[in-house]
């Protein structure tokens, strides 16, 4: 089978796993609804509790769950070989430290301000995703030879670290209902019942995934190594600019609609690497999809196991993500 | 017949003599003891606290509203009610209590929370007397009101505190005895501008004894805790006929209102947003409880039933 077969058919069953698992979520919850009622255009939408329920509280909540999931996992891709670590995630440099001192900022500082419909804790967030996208970035590239990834790797560690001790701090200052309202943020939710944010987030995803489609083949190299990456002919800096910045954007805006959900970024790359092999072309998209079915069903089970009482999502994630991971490890090895 | 008894009894009394002085011996004791006990006691009894430190801003409010106000004389850092308070030097609070200044500062009460075991083992080895209070329902404010009267030598007007509150507690559910229950959801916290992350009040707790006095049922009821997060979807399904926020602004004019109960009108089908029964219920300290909690059960009363 031909390399663009090979693609062509290995993506076309993600995409159809994924497509299949979007259009069955949204039928499912804690609630039984009818379907025929959700569409039927006669009932008016005032009236029309199953179509609220379908239109208003789960799509949103399913789109929002792809979206996120699509952008973590091919976020984690770019990043693992990006920086030729098997242990790094869309949060290993910074970003959503600084989402979460961003949005904790916005809570405890009770910022109310909201830009054409997007409110006050997504905007803060994501500025504090591109604050640290910034500094990383300008640490990483200070020294002569273009952007060192030992450096880059090294200072999002420690940005990190800083971060979370500002959110300590912030944390320690605020009060209770403020603090809570902060850490729930942290641990994760899709429940956004509207379009408006997940509009808000499209453009930025939308930018860094057509800048991940470009960049496959170099992702293959840079993989391997700078030295032979530059052998054949890749422009290392630039590529590796590119990476870092649209995979952070991407980060940002994904972090800013759903919070720092873990897990995804490291668990979906890997059991993709595991089903289809480590090649950027297939990889890259196929963690997309798959992340967004992945975090979809998460979300699912998030809303429905404890019903009437939600799950965070982040909490499932880490909850399912945590000891499959462990098991792939030590099935590897 | 009496001798034969008589005998028995010296017979008796002779083989276990050594006992009986021993037990002789330890009751003296005990008694002494119990006497002067009781005698410290009773000493303690009688002067009352007068240094007491409050870490608990509601304890604190209920402290002066039983007379004991001006007995206070340090507090925590979130104490506000009543004005007196704020002029009072501070000794940390909930999480952080500066333990080193309050045992320096000798207070005789330490008002404290029941989570802040720390503190109270530090207060034990320095023999300081503590008050461990912990939130319950709305009927362990009038407990609280009567125990702190005791300990503080104001029974008497704790007693009549707790019993004027009790009574006003009973004429707001005469008032709504009888009319039909709202099923209502008490929303307590939501990120602003959306409908993210909804903590409402749920099935037990103060704020859902204060709903239900107040002439509510709580639609969330069968949740037996005392506060979930709910989704839009839940919300949807349980279909409230009154939405009641509580939002801690002293004031909101007609575009702040606006601007909070906007992003409930997407759940048009709900009975509450449909008739416009999505109330905000404003100002500081509606649910705080101690004396000013009849406040909140009256504005939650009258918008439950207008």
């Amino acid at each position: 089978m031909s390399i663009r077969r090979r693609i062509a058919t290995v993506v076309a069953a993600f995409a159809v796993f994924a497509i299949a698992v979007m259009i069955w979520a949204p039928t499912v919850g804690s609630t039984p609804i009818s379907l025929a009622r959700a569409f039927d255009r006669s009932i008016p939408w005032d009236d029309n509790i199953d179509a609220q329920i379908f239109f208003v509280a789960r799509l949103p909540r399913v789109l929002a769950g792809g979206l996120v999931g699509a952008t973590l996992a091919a976020a984690g891709v770019v990043l693992q070989a990006l920086l030729r670590n098997p242990l790094a995630t869309p949060f290993t440099l910074g970003v959503s430290a600084g989402a979460s001192l961003g949005a904790m900022l916005a809570v405890t500082m009770r910022l109310e301000l909201s830009v054409l419909g997007i409110t006050s804790i997504p905007l803060a967030s994501f500025a504090g995703s591109l604050v640290a996208t910034a500094i990383v970035y300008a640490l990483a590239s200070s020294q002569r030879r273009g952007l060192s990834t030992n450096v880059l790797l090294l200072a999002g560690v420690t940005l990190n670290a800083f971060f979370s001790a500002l959110i300590l701090f912030v944390q320690y200052l605020a009060d209770f209902a403020e603090a809570l309202r902060a850490i729930r943020w942290m641990m994760g939710g899709l429940d956004v019942a509207s379009y408006v944010p997940i509009v808000a987030a499209l453009p930025l995803i939308f930018i860094s995934f057509g800048a991940f489609a470009m960049m496959t083949r170099t992702l293959n190299l840079l993989s391997v190594g700078t030295e032979a990456a530059a052998a054949r002919g890749v422009n290392i800096v630039g590529a590796q600019r590119l990476a870092f910045i649209s995979a952070s954007l991407a980060t940002g805006a994904a972090v800013s609609l759903g919070g720092p959900i873990g897990f995804i970024g490291i668990i979906v790359p890997h059991l993709v690497r595991l089903m289809i092999g480590s090649d950027h072309r297939i990889v890259l998209p196929a963690s997309a999809l798959f992340g967004a079915a992945f975090l979809v069903l998460c979300d699912l089970a998030a809303r429905t196991v404890m019903s009437p009482l939600e799950i965070p999502v982040g909490v499932v994630t880490a909850l399912i993500g945590g000891p499959f991971f462990l098991w792939l490890l030590v099935k590897r090895s | 017949m009496t001798k034969h008894a008589n005998t028995k009894n010296t017979k008796v009394t002779k083989t276990s003599t050594k006992p009986i002085i021993l037990a002789a011996q330890k009751s003296v004791f005990v008694l002494t003891f119990v006497f002067f006990g009781s005698f410290v006691f009773a000493f303690s009894a009688q002067t009352p606290p007068r240094r007491i430190f409050s870490l608990v801003p509601n304890v604190t409010e209920i402290l002066f509203a039983i007379g004991a106000g001006p007995q206070v004389v340090a507090v925590s850092n979130y104490d506000v009610e009543p004005p007196e308070v704020r002029s009072l030097p501070t000794v940390g609070a909930l999480i952080d209590p500066d333990t080193e200044k309050i045992i320096s500062l000798r207070p005789d009460l330490v008002i404290t929370y029941g989570s802040q075991t720390e503190l109270q083992d530090q207060l034990k080895r320095t023999s300081i007397p503590f008050f461990d209070y912990r939130h319950g329902g709305l009927d362990h404010v009038m407990v609280t009101m009567r125990a702190l009267g005791a300990r503080t030598g104001h029974v008497d007007q704790a007693e009549t505190v707790a019993r004027r509150l009790q009574a006003a507690i009973d004429a707001v559910k005469a008032r709504v005895a009888g009319k039909p229950r709202p099923r209502t959801l008490l929303v307590f916290g939501r990120e602003p501008g959306s409908l993210r992350n909804i903590y409402a009040s749920a099935g037990r707790g103060f704020l859902h004894d204060m709903l239900v006095v107040a002439g509510g049922e709580d639609v969330l009821n069968d949740i037996d805790k005392e506060a979930a997060q709910i989704s839009t979807e839940m919300i949807l399904a349980r279909k409230p006929d009154v939405i009641l926020e509580l939002n801690a602004a002293n004031r909101l004019n007609d575009v702040d209102l606006k601007a909070v109960t906007d992003p409930w009108m997407k759940l048009s089908s709900v009975p509450a947003v449909r008739n416009k029964r999505v109330i905000v219920l404003n100002g500081p300290g509606l649910t705080v409880p101690g004396p000013r909690v009849i406040e909140g059960i009256e504005k939650m009363a009258r918008a439950l039933h207008p």
